[in-house]
């Protein structure tokens, strides 16, 4: 039954439970963007205290142990709790439309996708409620990590944490290589559809293969820290590269789940905003397989220092090499898209071409990396820092950014302002350089990461200083945006369902889409749909649906299920059997109910 | 159930649980494919400690391998079976397939407690660390099957196994002939080639 | 979808079939485990059972899981996870010095 009761009919609280049952994909997409949002601040919030910490030499505003917790913290919570999230968000809310479809292939799959990450987010976040926050980096090295050097619960909340947040990430990355595998409208063939749809396939196909390869290196670690396995136990003849081996053979393939849903967002918001179709679409395409193939081959770059011997080095050298290619075909393509075109620099196109500047940055140092020699020099200092922060910052969120602005109107019916934004765009660009461009100096000058603090007589006080200043600015652009937000919420334009004159089906029904989606499925014509004379039909979408459409109604086993396993993570953490078992009693009903409930797709 | 699917164009003519299904077996090629590998990384690296020469019983397992082989082949026939709206030979089938998995998991468990008094424990050295967490791994694996198994079986016996919910019992054999593949690779890479 | 199911059904394998892989399947591992005690075997012992377990796997996947009479897509869903981990398996195992050139 479709939710029908007007919003002010609805009490408090069968509002909230209609949110916590819903199977919607617009609604998951929401509240997938609500929550990674919220963990964004929060690992920029830990930023901030980094920063501050590192504004001058010996400035004592946090210890080094509690240091080690911020910035593990930080880069775990950015990677699997913001950039991830946000980009489900839009996988979420975006891609049935774009392929017209009603909702994806598995509706209550997905709600327990969405369940499953927030409560593993809550779980993780709950260790600073007991002073015990993950504290041996974003990619815990064994052995540091083992019970030996990490005697504490830190490491627990963090490898139980991250296989909770797999399990969301491997359920959704089936669903959506299912969804769009076969839920297409007739006639949207495969390479008609739009490359933010083909990023998003992409992407989970990554996802679905390296996950369990970090499941069976954390299944490894907590086996060693609470069976007494010897996977990193040297002493037992074991060797703690296997974890480095297991960790980036995940952790390589994962940096390209985080950039190229970024990269399908700037490909679309520049041909909307140059008047002009992608320049290349099929080379597009092709070149994001290329990199997600590619990307298995070159894990072992984040490891050039471990000694691996020259041909090992020199095979990964090459291979890094080989993956900058399709990258940068990608950078020419969206710049020949824009060459000759009618350019309009809304806050979305800012950010998307803000996108392209920063990330070439950012690759240029990556190429930097790929020579094993030079590397030697740039690794785990704050040159290596520099880099990703420019791709992951100067690319993922500045994309990420741009999609939000693109794709408002649609979700809420309302514009954001578009000179607040650009507020948003300049602080968040010039704050961005000002904070990561002078890590590469301070770098090859010798400044190591994962440090709390740095003697006065390195001369890095003022670069550190100006990185310092530039964060700032950052979270200065953010709270603008969230000020944006509050101020458009009522009294922001009424969006239309065009707004952008943008060619894919999304933008061929209401703001925000009525729940069924479309009125009557489309028969897609053309690779941008309302661009072209017939590029889709029935044309214009009847007002009302002809007949009624079925929808499945909501579900609470999703949330149960996902319930259980937290309780059972919770059991594993403190070790008592009794909650272990609990929670997987939990997750056996949940999953029963699930299967046997009556829920028609 | 007819109308719903008279309405649901897919873009392949498949079913979506089926590829859902494929999907998820691909997942766990690197699962498995992770595990082995490590497996292989430290075999005869052990410093202490059982070794496979000593301690592996290939009797036995060949057993247990062949019982797990068959139960692929009752699984097959139990599908067959419930795709011509064969009660009586679904239900028979399907029990063969689950009491052929759970005979295996009891030489599987035999074999673990065997070796545990022969003083090969998860803690002992690199090859019980890394034996017991890829068979046992399997063995969880096999586990889930049985329950799924047995679960479909009491579906049957409610009357709600019929000829259109064949796919049920088909997604059940996908998951079940994988978990068998994956134990052909574990006996040659761990069994025969120590 | 019963009607779709039937379509793939006429294209599946019959009982005979599923009956002559087990025979085949009995007849491998009794020759594995056979050359696993022959002495003579004892070099070839790595290519020899691999190819066997091989042909099983091939079989099991083939005719049981039904990839060769089934639409492609399956194929091809199976055949690239499974490729990486294939690669991923002999690059670790160059890695760690198991094998070398």
């Amino acid at each position: 039954m479709a939710s029908s009761a007007p919003a002010d009919a609805m009490t408090l609280r069968s509002r909230i439970w209609s949110w916590v049952t819903t199977t919607d994909h617009k609604r998951i997409g929401i509240l997938y963007g609500v929550s990674a949002f919220a963990f964004f601040m929060l690992g920029g919030f830990e930023a901030l205290i980094m920063r501050l910490q590192l504004s001058g030499p010996d400035a004592g505003i946090v210890s080094a142990d509690t240091y080690n917790q911020l910035f593990t913290m930080h880069g775990t919570t950015m990677v699997f709790l913001a950039v991830m999230p946000l980009s489900a968000a839009f996988f979420n809310f975006v891609v049935p439309l774009q392929i017209g479809a009603r909702d994806v292939a598995f509706p209550r799959l997905n709600a327990f996708s969405y369940w499953v990450f927030l409560l593993g987010g809550l779980f993780m976040n709950v260790s600073f409620l007991v002073g015990a926050a993950p504290n041996a980096g974003w990619f815990g090295y064994a052995n540091l990590t083992s019970a030996q050097f990490s005697p504490g619960v830190n490491v627990d909340f963090w490898a139980i944490g991250l296989q909770i947040l797999g399990i969301a990430s491997i359920a959704a990355g089936i669903n959506f290589i299912v969804t769009i595998v076969n839920l297409r409208a007739p006639g949207m063939r495969l390479m008609r559809m739009p490359v933010f749809t083909w990023m998003t396939l992409v992407t989970q196909f990554i996802v679905v293969t390296a996950f369990p390869v970090i499941t069976v290196a954390l299944v490894f670690l907590m086996f060693d820290r609470t069976f007494g396995t010897n996977f990193y136990s040297v002493a037992a003849g074991g060797e703690v590269l296997l974890w480095q081996h297991l960790f980036w053979l995940f952790g390589h393939p994962e940096v390209y789940i985080l950039i190229l849903p970024a990269m399908g967002i700037v490909s679309e918001v520049i041909p909307t905003f140059s008047r002009k179709p992608l320049f290349g679409y099929a080379v597009v395409v092709y070149s994001g397989l290329l990199i997600a193939i590619l990307g298995w081959g070159v894990w072992a770059h984040h490891m050039f220092q471990v000694g691996l011997g020259p041909i090992a080095d020199s095979v990964f050298a090459a291979t890094t090499m080989l993956i900058a290619i399709p990258t940068g075909v990608k950078i020419f393509n969206w710049i020949a898209t824009m060459w000759g075109g009618k350019l309009n620099f809304t806050t979305a196109m800012l950010f998307s071409v803000g996108f392209i500047a920063m990330f070439i940055i950012g690759g240029l140092s990556g190429v930097m990396h790929s020579s094993p020699p030079a590397d030697l020099q740039q690794t785990d200092t704050y040159f290596v820092v520099a880099h990703f922060h420019y791709v992951l910052v100067g690319g993922a969120v500045l994309g990420l950014f741009s999609g939000i602005y693109y794709w408002w109107p649609k979700v809420f019916g309302r514009m954001l302002s578009e000179s607040i934004g650009k507020w948003h765009f300049w602080l968040t660009v010039i704050g961005a350089n000002l904070t990561f461009f002078p890590m590469h100096f301070i770098g090859l000058l010798g400044m190591p990461r994962r440090i709390y603090t740095y003697d006065a007589a390195l001369g890095l006080d003022t670069m550190n200083l100006v990185a310092t200043i530039g964060a700032f600015a950052m979270a200065l652009g953010s709270l603008v945006f969230v000020g944006n937000v509050l101020w458009t919420w009522r009294k922001g334009e009424a969006a239309d369902a065009n707004p952008w004159d943008g060619a894919m089906l999304e933008w061929a029904m209401p703001s925000p889409p009525p729940v069924y989606n479309f009125s009557v499925i489309p028969t897609v014509k053309s690779r941008l749909p309302l661009w072209s004379e017939d590029g889709y039909e029935p044309k214009p979408l009847p007002e009302d649906p002809p007949g009624p459409i079925h929808l499945p109604g909501g579900s609470y086993w999703p949330f149960v299920t996902a319930v259980g396993i937290i309780v059972a993570a919770a059991g594993l953490l403190t070790g008592s059997l009794w909650v272990a078992l609990a929670g997987i009693g939990v997750l056996v009903v949940g999953i029963y109910a699930w299967a046997l409930e009556p829920f028609e797709v | 159930m007819t109308h719903a699917e008279a309405t649901h164009h897919t873009s392949t003519g498949l079913d979506s649980r089926k590829i859902g299904m494929w999907a998820f077996i691909g997942s766990e090629c690197l699962l498995f494919g992770s595990l082995i590998s490590t497996y292989l990384v430290y075999q005869g690296k052990s410093v202490a400690g059982p070794t496979t020469h000593e301690i592996l019983n290939i009797p036995l397992t060949s057993v247990s391998t062949f019982v797990l082989l068959m139960s692929s082949l009752a699984m097959v026939l139990a599908l067959a079976a419930v795709t011509r709206g064969d009660t009586l030979w679904t239900r028979v089938w399907l029990a063969t397939t689950a009491l052929l998995g759970l005979i295996f998991l009891g030489f599987q468990a035999y074999e673990f407690t065997t070796f545990v008094h022969e003083g090969l424990t998860l803690q002992t050295n690199l090859f019980g660390s890394t034996f017991f967490v890829l068979t046992g791994t399997h063995g969880a694996h096999v586990a889930v099957g049985v329950l799924w198994l047995l679960s479909l079986l009491v579906r049957s016996f409610q009357g709600k196994l019929g000829a259109e919910k064949a796919l049920n019992v088909e997604l059940a054999g996908l998951y079940w002939h994988f978990v068998d593949v994956v134990w052909i690779v574990i006996f040659t890479v761990v069994y025969l080639l120590q | 979808m019963s009607e779709r199911l039937q379509h793939d059904e006429q294209a599946h394998p019959g009982v005979g079939t599923y009956l002559t892989v087990a025979g085949v399947l009995t007849v491998i591992t009794l020759v594995e485990v056979g050359v696993f005690y022959v002495p003579a075997f004892q070099g070839l012992l790595a290519p020899v059972l691999l190819t066997l377990s091989a042909v099983k796997f091939v079989l099991v996947v083939g005719f049981y899981m039904h990839l060769k009479t089934d639409h492609h897509l399956f194929r091809v869903i199976f055949a690239v996870p499974l490729l990486i981990a294939m690669a991923v398996m002999v690059a670790l195992l160059f890695l760690f010095g198991v094998i070398a050139l």
